[in-house]
């Protein structure tokens, strides 16, 4: 079966990753720009790292006949420095220039500082003046829900339109909010926080997978990209059929993806002969 | 041997994320049960024991031979 991920950290992983998901069916993997695991000092710094997800990372994912699109931004634990964040931010537009970057992400919340919520809001319109897609990140754990309302009111203030906003790592108590307003939503499947697999397809069991984009968010913690696959397979082994887990798992990230046109791979329909 | 704090900060997290698993799993059971009827479940004993088991859980006064008195509860 075909799968995109929507939501992977090339960088963080070896090429065995990329070898293994071309085995297991991944035809394309998203790259949001993230946090390294400590504090970047140099806007300089950023920009390389741009450079990398944009341009060498995709001739990576290629060496095993994988697409690879990518995300700029200022994660949300690095826009806590507001001047570091403010100059990364007027280096971005160029990026939108190039051929796999498909919008402004992952931006969002960590600790929900007044930092964090105004470099949010600069990305926001950023997104918005630019006409780019948008990945929102919301907080892990205990700061989660209130952070996750606080990323609400933000949005809610602004022009944006619903059908171009991503917003990732939803859970059982956050998924309600976000789905209701006209957001895309994510579930972020990892081996112990945020979601499982079994959790994920519960979830698309009670509230339908209209505008879901399920992704393992692969990194440099402890994380797994194949629990992706194993939520196709919980999903299967539930009685849904192939159509339905490609309607999930490739289609729904073509769809969003696609409002993008540099993300030219089409929804599949299994056409029997 | 770890202390206290050790414990917690090591294992907190991985807890979590198996009391959810949990939470989940009897969520998904009642839903089932809503929509197809308690009948074939109601009654199985399995069911009881996983009740009696987060009984034992929930117990603050526990003593901390939990795993095997869960194991007892498994175990004819």
């Amino acid at each position: 079966m075909q799968i995109i991920q929507p939501h992977y950290h090339g960088i963080a992983r070896t090429a065995q990753d990329y070898e293994r998901m071309a085995m297991s069916g991944v035809v394309a993997v998203c790259e949001p720009a993230f946090w390294p695991g400590f504090e970047r000092r140099y806007p300089e710094t950023f920009i390389d790292y741009f450079r990398q997800i944009s341009e060498f990372e995709p001739t990576r994912a290629a060496g095993y006949g994988i697409r690879h699109f990518c995300w700029v931004a200022v994660n949300p634990k690095e826009a806590d420095d507001p001047d570091l964040s403010r100059a990364v931010l007027q280096h971005m537009p160029e990026f939108f220039q190039k051929p796999n970057v498909l919008g402004v992400g992952e931006t969002g919340l960590h600790k929900s500082t007044r930092n964090e919520c105004d470099i949010m809001e600069a990305q926001v319109q950023m997104a918005i003046d630019y006409d780019q897609l948008l990945l929102i990140h919301t907080p892990h754990l205990d700061d989660k829900l209130h952070g996750t309302k606080r990323i609400l009111e933000i949005l809610a203030g602004m022009p944006v339109d619903p059908a171009k906003v991503w917003i990732d790592h939803v859970e059982e108590h956050t998924i309600e909010a976000v789905r209701d307003r006209g957001y895309w939503f994510g579930f972020t499947l990892y081996p112990i926080t945020k979601c499982s697999p079994r959790r994920a397809v519960d979830m698309i069991e009670k509230y339908g997978s209209e505008r879901l984009l399920v992704n393992s968010s692969a990194d440099w913690g402890p994380s797994d990209p194949f629990l992706l696959q194993e939520c196709i397979l919980e999903f299967r082994r539930r009685g849904h059929t192939t159509q339905e887990a490609l309607e999930i798992f490739h289609n729904n990230p073509a769809r969003y993806l696609g409002q993008n046109p540099k993300f030219d791979i089409k929804p599949i329909q299994i056409v029997e002969a | 041997m770890l202390s206290a704090p050790e414990v917690l900060n090591q294992y907190y997290l991985e807890t979590r994320c198996q009391l959810l698993e949990v939470a989940a799993t009897l969520d998904r059971l009642d839903l089932a049960m809503r929509r197809d009827g308690n009948e074939p479940v109601a009654s199985d004993p399995r069911l009881e024991r996983l009740r009696t088991t987060l009984d034992l859980l929930a117990d603050r006064q526990a003593t901390p031979d939990r795993a095997e008195r869960v194991l007892r509860l498994f175990s004819d």
